[in-house]
Parts: structure tokens; C-alpha cells; sequence
């Protein structure tokens, strides 16, 4: 039997996105190995029945490393996006409905913000904030909240001259009313596909700050780490960069995927 | 166009001081005393006491913010505690290194990304589209950190092609830069479809058309030309990620640029040097999103009028 999709990237990332979360929630439930279990016998062993993705330097297994890495990224990345996606929102809907001098001052800041490119106001916050996991969420939240705050401004703008808005602002809805029935269910669809966009970005992010020592602190697994700690056996045990590289970029791809898929379906592009 | 430069430029100064202001903000601000991150836990107080004082740290937030300010102004951004040398002289050694780097980035993105694109926005749903377009997910979606560990197994150590590291001939810029381009010139070739796609249904494409011009010469005479003005937009976005691209590769490439400067200053907790780079990088990118804007007004006549 063929199955033709109407919307082949919705189907395909959806699969991903749920095999990751299922990975990451039943995975170290399932797989009873200590990713912090050192076993000397086993330095960089490769891939085997017992270690189906090999052990590392110090003979921790691979696999186990890779599902703890994947709670901790998806937990970071969720943490990150929903915080972003809640200041952004209330921040961009503020300026929107202040207008004049106020919402001129808020956009000036999102421009300053938006002045350090890609991630480096999360590199700078985690120099000074130092590595950790709570103060990785807070680098880079600093970063992300700007996409949503432009989004529901310019959301909240457009929304603002339609008729049935202006039918509720004259039969007196006060502004807090105004935003909660009539604005916001009208952005929803472009904010979804921004924060699972965003969601993808956010695993590069952290893994991307993990590897520079800004992130999760070892022995913590997180794919960051674990690609930094094996790029020094390259060519002895390549399978050491493989699995946290597959992981992320495959995580990446299904939160794309999804992302592209969303954006079909409520007809924007993020 | 003089005078839209002329408003651009005028514009930069606000952003330039805000960029300049949230820095010093985050080192001096953000609770986390360098100068016990520097000299440890067990520093002795006298220690301390004389390393505030050497800093300008012992000083009121606003003397120190001025004092900052006035030094920007003469393109000073104070000593280097690990080095012992002006930030700006160190910074200066290194940032032709890192515009190389970025500049071939954008290079191969750009070599990449035109032939994927016009295959993908010839002939759309065809085997080439599905093929450059799968090239293209699969190429926004490979972190740096991964990529470039696995062109180095390739390449270097498998092979034996290219260097490994470091910063030399041609040669030693190949896997940094494709590293570096791989994911942009993905998003470049999708948006380059797009634009073909969108541009194949206009009126002047038809015109062109029925006036005799064969689908591929009209394609690359009028439809191109039409779909470059969203590209340009989307490499303008695109370069904050090049840029902060550059600090990751860096490190993966040990490529001496300043990238790889902040990072070790970082570890060093020397915070002269990690705010001289953490300003350099965004105002490079301030100067870069300029640049691409006048190019955009160049290109396009429209935008300058609004």
C-alpha cells in the first residue's frame, strides 16, 4: 500500500520528533547503563552487543550518553523556547498596543539585542555567568525571546485594523481583553512555527555551547560535550563524534521538517 | 541613494552605542566578580584589593562606564591581562584571519548555492529539485560541530588531502570554509527555488516567453535578475550566523582568528579581552548588515524611496 502525503514534511518530522522524545523519556528507563560508569577495560571500545554505540575515554557507554544527552537537550530547548516564547510575546504585544515613544524604545532594544550575531550573547553571557545548566538557559533565552517579540508586534499591528478588532474596541473591551480573546488567537499560527523552528535552534545552540565548555559541565552527558570530548580520538574511535553528531543534526532535521510542515499548513513562512 | 546612505549611517549610531553599552553591561553587570573568577577563591584580599584597582574596578560603575566610553572613542579597549598587550593589538592581528574565513564561507555558500538553486527552480518536483533539495535540508541541518570533525576524519586524516589545522594556503581554507558555508548555501539554493518558482508566474516572464525567448535564456535573463533581490535579503540575515559560525570553527580548526581569541579569554577569564571581542563581532556585524542593505537599495530602487 502507498501512502501519498499531502504534506510530507509535516508527516516525516512529526515521526521524528516523537521517536526523539520517546528516546529521550524511555530510553534511560529502558537501557539500565550508568552513563557515568567508568569502565576501564572498555577505553574506546567500538560498537558491540553490549555497547551497541561503542564506550568512550574512559569507557562510559555511548548509547546511554546519547539518551541522557537527549533529555537534557530537549528539556534545555523547551525550557528555553517557551521562557522566549512568553517574555517575546508580552514584550512585542506591549509595544504593539503602547505604540509612540514606548513601543519605539522596545524595538530599539530588540535591534540592540539583535546587534550580536547568532549565538554570541550566549557566549558572552556564559563567560560572565559561568557554565552551567540554569545559567545556559538564562544565555540563552537572553537570545531567543527578540524573533517572538517582532513577530507579535508585527502580528498584533496587522490584526489591530482588521474589523472584527475594531468592532470589540468600540463596544469597549479594555486592552488586557482586547490582547487574551482577539489578538492572540490570531498569531498562534506563526509563533508555532517560529518556536519549533525554534526548538531545532535552540539543540544546535546548546550543543554548539556545550562544546565550547559554556554549557553542561562534564561528566554531565550532553552531545555537546560529547563531540568536544571525542574530537581528540578522531581517528582511533570516530565513533565517539558519530552518535552525539547524528543525534543532533537528526534532531535538528526533524524539528525543521516539522517546522516547514507547520508553516504549509497555517500558510506562513517563518 | 546618497541620501538613503547618508540616513543609514546616521542610524548606526544609537545601535552602535546600544551595542557598545549592553556589552559593558553583561561584564560589569551580570553578577560573577572576575576578579575572584581570576585569581581563585583563596586569593589573598590584598591581592584582590591591587588586581581591582590595576582594572579600574575600585572606581563608581558610572566612571568606569565613562572612562569605557572615552576609550572606545580612540579605539582603545584597555590591556590584556594574560597577554599583557592592548586588546586592539590583539584583535587587530587576528581579525584578517576571521574575515578570510568568513569571507570564503560566504564563498562556497555562494558556489554552492547557485547551481543547487537554478537546478531545483528549473525544472520543480523534477529528480534534480529533489535532489538538490534534499542536499539542502540535510545541509541546514548538520551542526558545525559535527561537520567539521567529519570532514577532518575525511579529507585529512582518511585521505590525506588537506591540512587539519591551522592557517596557511588555499588549502588550509578548504574545510573551514565549506564547514562554514555548507548550512548557508542550503538556505541560500531554497530560497533561490523559491524566488524562481514565485518569478516563473510574473508577467514578465510570460511576455518574455511569448516573444520567442527559450524557457532556459528567459529563466537566466529575466527571471535570475528578479529572484537576486530575495537572496540578497536573505544572505543579510543569514551573516549574524556566518559570523558567530567563525567562533566555532575557529576552535574546531584551531584557525587563529578572533573567534577562537574570545573563547581562550574566556577560559583565561581575561574579560578585557573577551569584551574587546565580544564588541568587534557585533559591530562588524552592525557594519556587514549595512553594507548589505546599501547593496540591497543598490539592486533595488524601491527601497530607498520608503
Amino acid at each position: 500500500m502507498i501512502v501519498r502525503f499531502r504534506n510530507p514534511s509535516l508527516a516525516i518530522g512529526v515521526t521524528i520528533v516523537i521517536a526523539i522524545v520517546v528516546a529521550a523519556i524511555a530510553g534511560p528507563i529502558l537501557l539500565r547503563t550508568d552513563p557515568l560508569s567508568i569502565d576501564l577495560a572498555n577505553i574506546l571500545a567500538g560498537p558491540s552487543r553490549a555497547h551497541p554505540f561503542g564506550c568512550d575515554a574512559l569507557g562510559r557507554d555511548v548509547l546511554a550518553r546519547v539518551l541522557w544527552g537527549a533529555r537534557l537537550s530537549l528539556s534545555i530547548s523547551t525550557v528555553v523556547v517557551s521562557t522566549s516564547l512568553v517574555v517575546g510575546s508580552l514584550i512585542g504585544a506591549t509595544a504593539a498596543l503602547s505604540g509612540g515613544r514606548i513601543d519605539n524604545l522596545i524595538m530599539r532594544g530588540v535591534d540592540i539585542v539583535l546587534a550580536f550575531p547568532g549565538i554570541l550573547l550566549a557566549i558572552a553571557l556564559a563567560a560572565i555567568l559561568g557554565p552551567g545548566l540554569i545559567d545556559l538557559t538564562i544565555a540563552l533565552t537572553a537570545m531567543g525571546w527578540t524573533g517572538y517579540a517582532r513577530i507579535v508586534r508585527g502580528e498584533v499591528l496587522t490584526l489591530r485594523e482588521r474589523e472584527y478588532v475594531l468592532a470589540a474596541e468600540t463596544l469597549g473591551a479594555n486592552k488586557s481583553r482586547l490582547l487574551m480573546r482577539h489578538l492572540l488567537p490570531g498569531v498562534v499560527g506563526p509563533l508555532a512555527v517560529q518556536a519549533t523552528f525554534g526548538i531545532g535552534g535552540i539543540i544546535g545552540a546548546e550543543a554548539a555551547l556545550s562544546f565550547l565548555g559554556l554549557g553542561a559541565i562534564p561528566p554531565t552527558p550532553s552531545w555537546g560535550n560529547m563531540l568536544d570530548a571525542g574530537r581528540a580520538f578522531l581517528l582511533v574511535a570516530p565513533h565517539l563524534t558519530t552518535a552525539p553528531g547524528l543525534a543532533i543534526g537528526i534532531s535538528i532535521l526533524g524539528f525543521n521538517l516539522l517546522g516547514d510542515g507547520i508553516a504549509q499548513k497555517v500558510g506562513h513562512r517563518a | 541613494m546618497i541620501r538613503y546612505g547618508l540616513r543609514r549611517i546616521l542610524a548606526l549610531i544609537p545601535v552602535a552605542l546600544g551595542v557598545a553599552t549592553l556589552t559593558f553591561a553583561i561584564i560589569h553587570l551580570v553578577p560573577g566578580d572576575p576578579v575572584t573568577a581570576m585569581l581563585g577563591e583563596t586569593a589573598a584580599p590584598t591581592d584582590v584589593v591591587e588586581m581591582r584597582r590595576q582594572l579600574g574596578l575600585d572606581r563608581p560603575l558610572l566612571e568606569q562606564y565613562v572612562a569605557y566610553l572615552g576609550g572606545l572613542a580612540v579605539g582603545d579597549l584597555g590591556e590584556s591581562i594574560s597577554y599583557r598587550k592592548p586588546v586592539v593589538r590583539l584583535i587587530a592581528e587576528r581579525f584578517p584571519a576571521t574575515i578570510e574565513l568568513a569571507a570564503a564561507g560566504m564563498l562556497v555558500a555562494l558556489l554552492l548555492a547557485f547551481p543547487l538553486g537554478l537546478i531545483a527552480g528549473a525544472n520543480p518536483g523534477g529528480a534534480g529539485d529533489i535532489g538538490a533539495m534534499g542536499f539542502a535540508i540535510v545541509g541546514i541541518s548538520v551542526p558545525h560541530i559535527y561537520l567539521g570533525p567529519l570532514l577532518m576524519i575525511l579529507f585529512s586524516l582518511d585521505l590525506r588531502w588537506l591540512p587539519l589545522t591551522g592557517r596557511g594556503g588555499i588549502a588550509h581554507l578548504v574545510l573551514p570554509s565549506v564547514t562554514l558555508g555548507t548550512a548557508l548555501a542550503a538556505i541560500l539554493a531554497r530560497m533561490l527555488r523559491q524566488s524562481l518558482i514565485r518569478v516563473r508566474e510574473s508577467d514578465y516572464m510570460r511576455t518574455a516567453l511569448s516573444k520567442g525567448l527559450s524557457p532556459r535564456s528567459a529563466l537566466f535573463r529575466h527571471g535570475l535578475k528578479n529572484a537576486l533581490t530575495s537572496v540578497v535579503t536573505i544572505i543579510g540575515l543569514q551573516m549574524g550566523a556566518l559570523l558567530s559560525g567563525t567562533l566555532i570553527i575557529e576552535m574546531i580548526f584551531s584557525w587563529p582568528g578572533i573567534g577562537r581569541l574570545l573563547i581562550t579569554a574566556i577560559g583565561a577569564r581575561d574579560y578585557p579581552v573577551v569584551e574587546g571581542c565580544v564588541l568587534t563581532f557585533a559591530m562588524t556585524y552592525v557594519v556587514v548588515n549595512l553594507a548589505t542593505d546599501l547593496v540591497y537599495a543598490m539592486i533595488d530602487p524601491r527601497v530607498r524611496i520608503s
